[in-house]
């Protein structure tokens, strides 16, 4: 049987060609705890220092909570002055995690030298962070953490994270918004991805560039490029950058203006 | 067959069903103003464009020619904004021509409502219309539904909010020519640093009774792009390749045919291209 509509009218009345509610929707009620606070990092490492940066644009959706919202942080300092550290944290996603992830390193940094009498390593801390980062598996903090230090030789350490406790040490890392546009500048920049020495050899032959350790100056200079170059295509990065510099004379953090729109 | 081809579009939903997502259009971020004074209007709009959180556009163009008095600002998706005003242009001055008369404003944002009201707001074109016509000055808001608002002053987009606060802190309703352009282009400023989704330079156009009308592009660029402190040229040779083959002009002449165009290079706006 079919109806004036042409479509087949069913045991309950007309025959519609959408669905019919039934009954009313089933309203569901949800928590999110987490958000997006955006921005980003990196970190360059060389024969005799470090370098985190992060910008320091607090996001949430098109609007801005802040243009000064530091995201790299000195571990196990003086609380006011961050005097004596030797460690630097950089963490990028969400700013509430990120600042109790820093407050929690910050602590057991601290702890550990006033029982030991001798400030933690920087593979001991790293693996520290894991510990803790992994401690939290099922409810993680929601960030992307980078951890910067001079190793037991005197050498540039760089050690970047996934929310869980997954690390790697690295010559340099992106993390957060614009990653995808900094890490491939990184790689061929630091890394020297896709370069061969001119002229010598032809096709397979060809010799790729070798990597080695950068100049500071050098590295600086990348870094301020990458967040230029970022800010310009990405809408969560921009108003300032923060740059730690880590040699064994000790900590300097500059900061630089970025654009603001 | 005029209008939209709708033909895959049974296929397309049942991908969409199957877990395969939707293609993205550009833009939804935006700011754009208007602001009548006492002998005209202006418009204004930001020239970021943007693709989710990603730049596509750092000095795109959101002011739309309608008719030669009657201009157009468009948020939202840009394909939606570029083919609808183009459309109400087209069939703007088919009518022109038709009764004899100069267009109206009012006809204008009619016929701009009348069809997104029938695309029940899947065209997604938010507009600013303003213009000079027979009848005075006009000034319009038109949503991708199809309502419409006509106010003295009016602000659209993502950075509508920042923009509207500007107005609502500085419109006074004797404005001129100058007064209104410095307005508009504050309220974009609003937008532009305060808004995510619009950024980079401001776009001014002034409509003035009995007055050619002015396309004021790049009015203001608060935000231009430092010298890069490195220099990223690679020497040659940097890049592998397995085998090559010369072809040389006289080669190519071969396959296509070469004609130089004696055109005004400076007819044409230049590609920005980083150094």
């Amino acid at each position: 049987m079919t109806s004036i509509t042409g479509h087949p009218a069913g045991g309950e009345g007309i025959g519609y060609s959408f669905s019919q509610p039934t009954a009313a929707p089933v309203k569901q009620h949800g928590f999110y705890p987490y958000t997006d606070n955006g921005g980003s990092t990196l970190g360059i490492t060389g024969s005799d220092f470090a370098i985190l940066a992060g910008d320091t644009r607090s996001t949430s959706g098109y609007n801005i909570n802040s243009r000064m919202v530091p995201k790299v942080f000195k571990i196990g300092g003086d609380d006011e002055t961050g005097e004596g550290a030797q460690i630097v944290l950089s963490v990028v996603g969400f700013a509430a995690d990120g600042n109790a992830l820093k407050e929690r390193l910050d602590a057991v940094v601290k702890m550990y030298k006033y029982q030991h009498g001798k400030p933690m390593s920087v593979s001991a801390c790293a693996q520290r962070l894991s510990t803790i980062l992994y401690g939290k598996r099922f409810f993680p903090y929601y960030v992307h953490a980078i951890l910067a230090g001079l190793d037991e030789e005197g050498k540039g350490a760089l050690y970047s994270y996934d929310p869980v406790g997954s690390y790697e040490r690295e010559q340099c890392r992106a993390a957060g918004a614009a990653a995808s546009l900094i890490m491939p500048f990184l790689d061929n920049q630091v890394n020297f991805k896709n370069q061969y020495i001119p002229g010598s050899g032809e096709g397979h032959a060809l010799e790729a560039k070798k990597a080695e350790p950068l100049p500071q100056t050098h590295v600086e200079q990348l870094v301020r490029d990458a967040f230029t170059s970022a800010v310009e295509r990405h809408i969560e990065v921009g108003d300032n950058l923060q740059m730690m510099i880590i040699t064994r004379e000790g900590i300097k953090e500059v900061f630089h203006p970025l654009k603001k729109d | 067959m005029p209008g939209f081809d709708f033909s895959n579009y049974n296929r397309n939903a049942a991908l969409h069903a199957r877990g395969v997502p939707l293609p993205k259009a550009t833009s939804t971020g935006t700011t754009i103003v208007g602001c009548i004074y006492d002998n005209g209007v202006v418009i204004a709009a930001d020239t970021r464009a943007t693709s989710g959180p990603i730049v596509a556009d750092k000095n795109c163009e959101k002011l739309h020619y309608i008719a030669p008095k009657i201009w157009c600002a468009g948020a939202g998706t840009a394909a939606d904004t570029e083919f609808t005003t183009a459309l109400i242009s087209s069939n703007v001055e088919l009518h022109s021509l038709s009764t004899g008369r100069d267009p109206r404003v009012i006809t204008c944002m009619t016929m701009l409502k009348q069809h997104l009201f029938r695309y029940q707001g899947h065209i997604g074109a938010y507009l600013v219309v303003a213009g000079v016509d027979p009848t005075g000055i006009g000034l319009y808001t038109v949503h991708a539904h199809g309502s419409t608002d006509k106010l003295p002053y009016v602000t659209m987009g993502s950075g509508s909010l920042a923009a509207m606060s500007v107005f609502e802190s500085m419109w006074q309703p004797d404005l001129d020519k100058d007064g209104a352009v410095k307005l508009c282009a504050e309220a974009i400023k609003a937008g532009i640093f305060n808004d995510l989704g619009s950024g980079s330079n401001v776009d001014v156009c002034i409509i003035e009774k009995d007055k050619p009308t002015q396309l004021l592009r790049n009015y203001e660029k608060p935000n231009e792009r430092g010298q890069k402190e490195r220099n990223y040229r690679f020497p040659r040779g940097t890049t592998a390749w397995l085998n090559q083959k010369v072809i040389s002009k006289e080669d190519m002449k071969k396959y296509v045919t070469i004609e130089t165009l004696s055109g005004d290079s400076n007819l044409a706006e230049k590609m920005d291209v980083d150094s």
